[in-house]
């Protein structure tokens, strides 16, 4: 076969690949939106769930899920970071930093509902913070960690060496490179994991079941140690209780499009930030 | 001679894990001269020029016996911080490598890790060595652009700025034109020269008319031995070893 033929099925076959995935992509997108906004008013959007959850908002929810999202967040990134700057710039290389590094990276593969019997026992129990927002907000943060460890390490990695030499040449100190050099050109990178743990946690719902989530509140949180409706579990709950599952259905396709939105302009900032830092480090 | 010995070079030996790669290296380095290293690839130049001012120790596994004085101060001793040698030794690498940062902050970086922090003092060494190192001319009005957005030559130069910024008493060039166009290699050499008036240059480079051009001294290495080393002229023109004049003839390298 000529070499151009054989180049084109190459490329056509990566292109049918392409459009697959933008099909489910834009498929989900849409059907979510379309089932979803026909339900979403000022009211759904502000007010608490009345009628057995048949009718009035899912504010709480909402609410419940942005607080999650950021106890989570609060938690793995600083956390997640300091072990991921000690493993890449600080520990010294060897079969021990290797078996944590797999470990971190199995830790990412462990399912979801593990983390939440973990949560239960750890930090409602153990910790005695109840069935709370901090519980389940730290229950996800520990979902998450492996993710943003492993994207910080990434993003360690790929500061070159030679502006790290260039540093210390200058007379400044390993933790000074660190601070002012690697940390600030990995910054791109690191929130880049940020935006995919926003995600995956404002999405979780196993990790809360047990250690946050309530079925049913009148009202939003009051502390972190409330506990709090989640759009997550509010649209499991909607699908799999009550009795009137026409109108719950409905609902619950509002808060899978509300949770989509939630989610996109979370990571949006996060992609300004992202892009400012970015423009600021490379002139882009 | 006229001039000072700013590094004394004794009895170095260094090791990479198990393998020698500089053996028995004795020199004597003098200030506002320039001096040359030359020789082959893997000959133990750039390992050299880089055990002057302590990078590689950041070399896991790597030991290093015998002793470098600089102003008769053994760098190697147990008091001193390397950290320290390095803001007095500063170093140009082979390719450019700004920081990520705005032209006036990859200037400003050295003396703001160095403790400085009064802005004005700060502002005048940004502009006081951007104009040292031949580059103000040509950034003076995109100071907050990102450094990244120069040419090769620029960065380098650059590079040279941001060292000159710490005021270091030695200056080492890492092939510093390896990466450069020959304007570029030009007017790095230029400055170069000039800089020597008020520092200590050590320059590694592949370029024997460089080094023939630049420099006062030159020695030259082969498999981690100092071949020979003496004034430029006499290198180029009267060696007294076989293997440095087979070099500088091109029979091998």
């Amino acid at each position: 076969m000529r070499k151009d033929i054989t180049q084109k099925i190459g490329f056509s076959f990566l292109f049918i690949c392409m459009a697959i995935t933008m099909l489910f992509l834009v498929g989900v997108i849409l059907f979510v939106t379309s089932k979803g906004l026909k339900v979403i008013t000022w009211e759904f959007l502000t007010q608490a769930p009345r009628n057995a959850m048949t009718a009035g908002g899912v504010a709480p929810a909402i609410v419940g899920t942005f607080y999650l999202t950021l106890i989570a967040i609060l938690f793995a990134l600083p956390l997640g970071l300091a072990c991921a700057i000690y493993l890449c710039e600080y520990s010294p290389k060897g079969a021990i930093v290797n078996i944590l590094r797999i470990s971190i990276n199995n830790l990412a593969g462990i399912p979801s509902v593990v983390f939440g019997l973990f949560g239960l026992a750890v930090f409602v129990k153990f910790f005695k913070f109840g069935v709370s927002m901090l519980s389940g907000g730290l229950s996800l943060g520990i979902l998450v960690l492996p993710l943003i460890i492993s994207a910080s390490q990434e993003a360690l990695q790929a500061v070159p060496h030679s502006i790290r030499e260039a540093s210390l040449a200058l007379g400044a100190t390993k933790w000074q490179t660190i601070k002012k050099v690697v940390l600030p050109s990995a910054l791109p990178g690191i929130i880049t994991g940020v935006i995919l743990s926003i995600g995956r946690v404002a999405g979780e719902t196993a990790p809360i079941l047990f250690t946050a989530a309530a079925f049913y509140l009148k009202g939003f949180p009051k502390s972190i140690f409330s506990e709090v409706m989640a759009l997550p579990y509010h649209i499991y709950a909607l699908m799999t209780e009550g009795a009137h599952p026409d109108k719950q259905t409905a609902i619950a396709y509002g808060c899978s499009l509300i949770l989509l939105l939630l989610v996109l302009s979370v990571s949006f900032v996060a992609i300004v930030i992202r892009q400012k830092q970015r423009s600021k480090c490379y002139g882009l | 001679m006229g001039y000072k010995v700013r590094i004394r070079v004794e009895n170095v030996d260094f090791y990479y894990g198990c393998v020698q790669a500089l053996k028995n290296i004795n020199m004597n380095i003098f200030s506002n001269q320039v001096t040359a290293i030359i020789g082959p690839s893997g000959c133990g130049k750039s390992t050299f020029i880089r055990l002057l001012n302590r990078m590689n120790e950041l070399i896991v596994n790597s030991t290093v016996a015998g002793n470098i004085y600089l102003d008769g101060e053994d760098i190697f001793d147990s008091r001193i911080d390397p950290v320290d040698i390095r803001r007095r030794i500063g170093m140009v690498f082979q390719k450019p490598n700004p920081f990520p940062k705005s032209i006036f902050e990859n200037i400003s970086y050295g003396l703001e890790v160095n403790g400085i922090k009064d802005k004005y003092y700060v502002e005048e060494r940004v502009v006081s060595s951007l104009k040292k190192a031949a580059l103000w001319d040509e950034v003076k009005d995109r100071l907050k652009e990102s450094a990244l957005k120069l040419s090769g030559g620029q960065q380098q130069r650059l590079c040279i700025a941001r060292c000159l910024a710490v005021e270091p008493e030695v200056i080492l060039f890492d092939e510093p034109c390896a990466s450069l166009d020959p304007i570029s290699t030009a007017k790095i050499e230029e400055l170069i020269l000039e800089l020597k008036k008020s520092y200590t240059i050590v320059i590694v480079t592949h370029n024997m008319q460089q080094a023939a051009r630049v420099s006062d001294r030159t020695a030259f290495f082969l498999l981690g031995e100092l071949i020979e080393i003496g004034e430029t002229h006499s290198i180029f023109t009267a060696p007294k070893d076989k293997k440095t004049e087979a070099y500088i003839t091109g029979r091998f390298g």
